[in-house]
């Protein structure tokens, strides 16, 4: 049989580093290939270019049908050649009509009037042909997640259909990580929805974490680990264990049960009961000076525990106790927060965190610049030495307070966001992605600095999806599945593989 | 501050030069603004160039500056204010209708007018703040509801015979020849420029309209500081207002809203000096005067009324333009 896609020999090198290192996979005609891996194994690298965002380096081979596709690809081929792509963020208009997404290149097109009731018929015949059962006249942002996400699919499927009409010839839908911001009982829809793709003989590439969902609805799955493919397993003979191996690249050790006896530390603030939008009935306990990392796949939830024992985002339910009492967190405010001796780093730096445009000494003393205000002024040369200082004790480079934050690299910046919390000595830092796009030699300098705050009694919470760093800076990681956690790893366990594995194991089966 | 043992000796002739130019970006608007100055006082040496003129000059405009001082504190905080104009007017016929047809003491009326601006300011953040619907559209609906009560309130026609007390204090006594409202306006710019530089609720202000996420996991109450600034704003335009009615020495029903354009003009031409990139009240005030210099120079020279619309609506998209262009991508409060 021809493969209706066949990659060979593709490679990637970014400013000297290889996200691609020769990788190679078909799809045969009527199949649901998987495409697992970790973070920076090179998944995306490879939907980029497949989605002509990124040229390959010279001598990788594609086809499609048998067909030799010249490479590289430019932005847009890909319709032509009969590839589709449904991306996590689905790309639709949440305020417009299921008819107008689906129809949006036939109404946009210059040099015709709208012919609303073809448009109409043609919308619900997709729909009625792909079995999704979605009123057409409906707003994307009145349905329910599946159900845009169904949309969205229905409307790459279609494309796929209108190349093929001319050629005749099956082609291929790549869905990236369509699931993990789906419920878990409406997956099901999403499944059924891909076998009647691929009943015709059209291919279809999953790419996701959740090695359940592979098992669950691939023929074969690829598994790229550094860069590399690291095997090809037709799913139905191959274990959870064995593709657990593949994606982490070494055997698997016994991970203990998730266990949660009283830490090492003296503890200082627990967490019971917590709901947020992912995470569901969550407890944990933090103890003074320690740092306790959470992590996850994406979608498991853990990103949002630290917004939500903030105040920044609305928690359904949940106590928390700083040592003084339980207290909801549903009515927690970042304001309140910041008085209880807590402390915040968003991972998005720029709109959450400090803002560009304004001088690094006013982002610096932003929660507390009443301090300054004495005798009626705010005293600017007190401000600005102070804050000459801190850039010098957290080796801001260059360390001149005056000029805006975004005269700053990324990693200088973040330099300056930590000083602002860590001089205020917090009882609680509350970490997101702290080092991400930070260089080398700053994420050494932020976990110093860590260090020494932990040193004297502060406890850290990170939530990173950074193995690696949870690994080097956290006495004890918890990790996340499907919005619980399944894993508490700490002492040995605690490396980067353990992190990494862990993440893989099944989650436990929910009560319904 | 000073310059650390660290900084290479070869930046100082840089560091120099870019002080300069510096320098220049703040001092340009006051630079056109003599230009001007000396370009009509040679085409109109005996006319223009007299103090009188500029005496007239200050007073009149002088509601117009308040205006636009008014609005850059709720823009600072990331909100249109566009019933600044309509609450002028509101402001003035209060004063009118209590003090003329209702023989209310003037100085109860002056409460009265203030009272109400705080009340639109109130109203405007309600629908803003609580509702969330856009500043635009929510001034811009305050404006017209506003404009409907004060013709109900009178009758669409002309209030003269304020009391004397008013417009003594606003443009019966002068110091240097200049009435007082002129140098209201410089204490309120005063005052702004204070709170905008030396009070933390500046900062806090600038915060919440560069970053309204970072102001609030910084712990800063986003909602109380935007209604607060729009309160600010319906207080100081109805303070505007009472200039007006002093300068007039009547209410006005009709040409409040003449203020708004020029007002924003100010506000957003005066971000480009002074301090560049922000709305600043010296900005404002040296603005508000450009702009009423070129207005006055160029009527005496006779040059017809609708000129004026051009020469504002041109200046404040001009105004926008040039401060995106300098700036580059540098994000400012303007856009």
């Amino acid at each position: 049989m021809v493969p209706v896609l066949h990659v060979e020999a593709i490679a990637k090198t970014f400013g000297g580093a290889q996200a691609l290192k020769g990788v190679g996979f078909d799809v045969q005609p009527g199949e649901v290939h998987g495409l697992l891996g970790k973070n920076g194994s090179g998944k995306s690298t490879l939907v980029k270019i497949l989605a002509g965002f990124h040229a390959p380096d010279p001598g990788g081979r594609l086809s499609i049908n048998g067909e030799a596709v010249e490479l590289p690809l430019r932005p847009g081929d890909f319709r032509r050649l009969g590839l589709a792509f449904s991306h996590q963020n689905l790309g639709l208009v949440g305020s417009l009509t299921v008819l107008e997404n689906l129809r949006i290149a036939s109404i946009t097109r210059d040099g015709r009037h709208i012919d609303w009731r073809g448009e109409r018929a043609a919308a619900e015949a997709a729909l009625a042909r792909n079995g999704v059962a979605v009123a057409a006249g409906a707003r994307i942002d009145r349905l329910s997640p599946v159900d845009r996400a169904l949309v969205a699919i229905v409307r790459a499927v279609e494309e796929i259909r209108e190349s093929r009409a001319a050629s005749g010839r099956p082609g291929v839908l790549v869905l990236d990580e369509p699931t993990p911001f789906l419920p878990r009982d409406s997956v099901g829809r999403l499944f059924a929805l891909i076998r009647r793709i691929v009943a015709d003989g059209s291919g279809v590439v999953f790419i996701s974490h959740d090695i359940d969902e592979v098992t669950e609805i691939t023929d074969r799955v690829t598994v790229l680990r550094d860069g590399a493919v690291a095997g090809t397993r037709v799913t139905r003979q191959a274990t959870h264990g064995e593709i657990v191996e593949l994606i982490v690249g070494r055997r698997l050790a016994q991970i203990a049960p998730a266990h949660h006896t009283a830490t090492l530390h003296p503890p200082f603030a627990r967490v019971a009961g917590l709901h947020g939008r992912a995470v569901q009935d969550v407890s944990f306990a933090i103890g003074r000076g320690e740092v306790l990392g959470l992590t996850g796949l994406i979608g498991s939830g853990y990103e949002e525990v630290p917004y939500l024992l903030f105040g920044a985002r609305r928690c359904r339910l949940g106590q928390f106790d700083l040592g003084d009492g339980a207290r909801p967190l549903s009515a927690m405010t970042p304001r309140g927060a910041i008085g209880l001796g807590m402390a915040l780093l968003p991972g998005d730096r720029q709109g959450a965190s400090g803002v560009d445009s304004l001088p690094i000494v006013d982002n610096l003393f932003l929660p507390d610049v009443s301090r300054f205000f004495r005798g009626g002024m705010l005293r600017r040369r007190a401000m600005l030495s102070e804050a000459a200082q801190l850039g010098a004790r957290y080796e801001v480079q260059p360390n001149n307070p005056r000029l805006p934050l975004s005269a700053l690299s990324g990693g200088n910046a973040q330099k300056v966001l930590i000083a602002r919390w860590m001089n205020r000595t917090p009882r609680l830092l509350l970490l997101d992605e702290p080092t991400q796009g930070v260089d080398v030699g700053t994420r050494q300098q932020i976990f110093a600095a860590l260090r020494a705050a932990v040193a004297d009694g502060m406890a850290v919470l990170c939530a990173s999806s950074d193995a690696e760093q949870l690994a080097e800076i956290c006495d004890r990681v918890l990790v996340f599945a499907r919005g619980r956690i399944v894993a508490e790893l700490r002492g040995d366990a605690l490396t980067k593989d353990g992190i990494a594995q862990a993440c893989y194991v099944p989650a436990p089966a929910e009560a319904a | 501050m000073s310059m650390d043992g660290s900084t290479p000796i070869t930046a100082a002739p840089l560091r120099r030069r870019w002080l300069t130019l510096q320098l220049a970006e703040r001092l340009a608007l006051p630079a056109v603004w003599a230009v001007l100055i000396i370009g009509f006082g040679i085409v109109l040496p005996d006319s223009f160039l007299t103090w009188g003129n500029f005496a007239i000059l200050f007073a009149s405009y002088a509601p117009g500056a308040v205006l636009s001082l008014a609005i850059i504190v709720p823009l600072t905080a990331g909100d249109f204010d566009l019933s600044v104009g309509a609450t002028l007017t509101l402001s003035s016929c209060i004063i009118g209708v209590l003090n003329v047809w209702g023989g209310v003491p003037i100085g109860l009326t002056l409460i009265v007018a203030i009272a109400a601006g705080a009340v639109v300011g109130a109203v405007n953040a309600f629908f803003i703040i609580f509702f969330r619907i856009p500043s635009l559209v929510v001034t811009l609906g305050t404006t017209s509801l506003m404009t409907g009560i004060v013709q109900l309130m009178t009758d669409s026609s002309t209030i003269g015979g304020i009391a004397p007390s008013l417009v003594d204090a606003v443009v019966g006594l002068r110091l240097f020849g200049v009435p007082l409202a002129f140098y209201y306006a410089l204490a309120l710019a005063v005052v702004l420029f204070y709170v905008f530089e030396y009070v933390p609720l500046g900062r806090r202000l600038l915060f919440v309209g560069r970053g309204r996420e970072v102001a609030r996991l910084n712990g800063i109450a986003v909602a109380r500081v935007r209604a607060g600034a729009l309160i600010a704003s319906g207080v100081l335009s109805a303070g505007a207002g009472i200039v007006y009615a002093g300068v007039l020495g009547s209410a006005d029903p009709s040409s409040g809203l003449n203020f708004l354009l020029p007002a924003f003009a100010a506000a957003f031409l005066g971000a480009t000096t002074i301090v560049p990139g922000r709305f600043n009240p010296w900005g404002a005030i040296v603005a508000t005067y450009f702009l009423a210099t070129g207005i006055t120079g160029l009527s005496m020279l006779g040059i017809p009324l609708w000129v004026t619309n051009v020469f504002n609506g041109g200046a404040l998209i001009l105004a926008v333009t040039v401060s995106q262009l300098t700036r580059g991508r540098e994000a400012s409060d303007i856009g």
